[in-house]
């Protein structure tokens, strides 16, 4: 039993992520109450940085919990409790008309995951060695990806982060209250 | 099956002294408050009041259990959870002597690992203050997620600093470098080690950045609705989180478990007399230290008005924290020899 | 033997899952969680290639692609405070009129 779980403990943790990554989602689209939604959401993201880890990207799978757990999910549950979503009225959640159109797009997906599963990939995956290493030079996954993201790719590396700044200011404009409500809270105070 | 007991016990250990210093902690917190404010604290269960921690367990475990009507049922349950697993976790990647026996494991990733994993704890503070459906929670709730965004921006950049000054994310090999250099990280990361920890007291909701759970304000802020074991269990998360941050300050700042001036001293550490002392004796001293330092806060510092409180995350620590960054950038790149 | 089809698969069904949600959800927060679901499909795209070519620039692509998720995240729910602000609510169809 121990021996067994030892020797196939890769293809466990992938099905277990696996199962709950499209549980979770489903969960995202399933419940009512969006902060349900969102724990289901934050189900989906910790999975995926399971999977991340399974394939030698433990940098990429601490950037996609400490962004995504402790960041943006945290920001959505911040936001749905500021406009308290309680006490907004929650008649009509689903778009009956389009239902149709998701059973489409259903019948299609398992359509293309029945040939994913009956077209099996025989090309070998390369070493994973090859992810920590940069020219040659074996090193931590993190470094490897410092290397090439400082070396290879520093000109996006700076537009991402104008599209970050850009992006902050915006949420800013748009996030604070109107001018003259605040003119009124100033005087107010 | 030793490659599986081994650990196993490890753990077993670790939780039960996490959790049984957890609860002497209280004990002490109130001892160190009452001395602060010339009172005797506890003193009547036991001799001079040591069994006061376990007289507190047992009043929790009996206590009864409430769980209020119109709350969220399974996420009110889920919450005291979320918040203790994570604080425990971490305690699997941090290194308490320098041999394998002394640690359960040691991932090149450690300190990612850490700072995502306590990334996750904010969940069991927001979601315990909504699920309750009370408005002194969700305000309590509310305040400690905005908090505990905010402050970990600056002790992400604090924890960055050692990261360029040791060049690994390794915690036994930033203690490692720390022995090598010969000087422990506080003292080129002293600006550091002052973001780092005060985000710390931050994080951990503790006096003086204690507003989620301000008495005075909001009764007992995202944890009103909580009795009995799963207000308990927040109880033991914010203990078991202030254990985290003292041993990741003293393994960041302090050379873990290294034993004061391991190198000019170090004939006198291989002395007979001392070297049977273990390392996690170092450690554990250094831990203790910066957990008096909690108390000590406590006991003396008023509490922080919530604006104040922003201010201070976004227009103070920030800066210092990124401006000291660059100079520690600079400054090893001009000194060390690591390309 | 995990091989990267069952990575793309997986992947595949997240994306659909995000645009299925994205068809018949009608509230906003939701359909902004169906977002990440989708570009979080593309990230395990990103790294289930570079798993399989070797090559640590699938993982940089991913950074890249949460820090873009992060912003859109941002934006989104800037968007939903004013809109909340403005109409007391975040169902999309009642944003339907031109003029605030």
């Amino acid at each position: 039993m121990l021996d067994w779980l030892v020797a196939h403990v890769v293809p466990i943790v992938f099905y277990t992520a696996a199962v709950l990554v499209v549980a979770g989602a489903i969960g995202v689209i399933w419940f009512r109450n969006p902060i349900h939604a969102a724990l289901s959401l934050l189900a989906t993201f910790l999975a995926v940085a399971g999977l991340f880890v399974l394939q030698h990207a433990e940098f990429i799978a601490a950037v996609q919990i400490v962004v995504y757990a402790g960041g943006v999910m945290v920001l959505f549950l911040f936001v749905m409790m500021l406009v308290n979503v309680r006490t907004l009225p929650r008649e009509y959640q689903y778009v009956r008309s389009l239902l149709p159109a998701a059973v489409v797009t259903g019948g299609f997906l398992a359509a293309v995951v029945a040939a994913g599963l009956f077209a099996r990939s025989y090309l070998a995956a390369a070493d994973p060695a090859a992810l920590t290493a940069v020219e040659g030079q074996t090193m931590g996954n993190t470094e490897a990806v410092g290397w090439v993201l400082y070396r290879d790719f520093l000109l996006p590396f700076e537009v991402v982060s104008l599209v970050l700044l850009v992006a902050m200011l915006g949420a800013i404009v748009m996030g604070r209250k109107d001018r003259r409500e605040e003119d009124a809270g100033e005087e107010a105070r | 099956m030793t490659y599986l007991v081994i650990p196993l016990v490890k753990i077993v250990v670790i939780l039960l002294v996490l959790i049984l210093g957890a609860a002497y902690l209280t004990f002490f917190e109130r001892k160190i408050l009452a001395y602060i404010q010339i009172r005797l604290g506890p003193n009547r269960v036991g001799p001079k009041g040591w069994l006061q921690a376990i007289a507190d367990a047992l009043k929790l475990f009996v206590k009864e259990d409430l769980t209020p009507a119109r709350s969220e049922k399974f996420v009110f349950l889920l919450a005291p959870v979320l918040i203790i697993v994570p604080a425990l976790l971490v305690f699997a990647v941090i290194p308490f002597g320098p041999s394998d026996i002394w640690r359960l494991t040691d991932i090149n990733v450690a300190l990612l690992f850490v700072l995502g994993v306590s990334s996750v704890g904010i969940y069991g503070i927001i979601l315990g203050g909504w699920s309750s459906n009370n408005k002194y929670s969700l305000m309590g709730g509310l305040r400690s997620a905005a908090q505990l965004i905010s402050y970990e921006v600056p002790m992400g950049f604090a924890v960055v600093t050692v990261v360029v000054m040791a060049g690994s994310l390794s915690l036994v090999r930033i203690v490692e470098v720390q022995r090598e250099l010969g000087v422990w990280f506080f003292l080129p990361g002293i600006v550091a080690l002052f973001v780092y920890f005060v985000c710390g007291v931050a994080e951990t909701n503790r006096n003086p950045f204690d507003l989620p759970e301000a008495e005075s304000e909001l009764v007992g802020g995202f944890h009103t609705e909580y009795s009995g074991m799963k207000w308990a269990f927040f109880f033991l998360g914010e203990y078991a989180n202030m254990i985290v941050i003292s041993a990741m300050a003293t393994v960041l700042f302090f050379g873990g478990w290294l034993p004061p001036f391991p190198n000019l001293l170090a004939p006198l550490w291989a002395l007979p007399a001392v070297a049977w002392v273990p390392p996690p004796f170092w450690f554990l001293l250094k831990v203790a230290a910066f957990i008096f330092l909690y108390m000590w806060f406590r006991g003396t510092f008023p509490r922080y008005r919530f604006d104040q409180l922003m201010r201070l995350g976004w227009k103070v620590l920030l800066p210092v924290s990124l401006a000291n960054l660059m100079v520690v950038a600079l400054g090893v790149l001009i000194l060390g020899g690591r390309s | 033997m995990i091989t990267i089809t069952h990575y793309l698969v997986l992947s595949l069904v997240l994306f659909t899952l995000g645009v299925v949600g994205m068809v018949i959800r009608r509230n906003f927060i939701t359909l902004l969680m169906c977002v990440e679901l989708i570009i979080n499909a593309a990230t395990i795209n990103f790294i289930a290639f570079s798993r399989q070519a070797g090559d640590v620039t699938g993982q940089v692509f991913a950074v890249f692609l949460i820090t873009i998720a992060a912003a859109e995240a941002a934006i989104g729910l800037g968007i939903i405070v004013a809109l909340v602000r403005l109409k007391q609510t975040v169902q999309l169809d009642q944003a339907n009129v031109m003029r605030g």
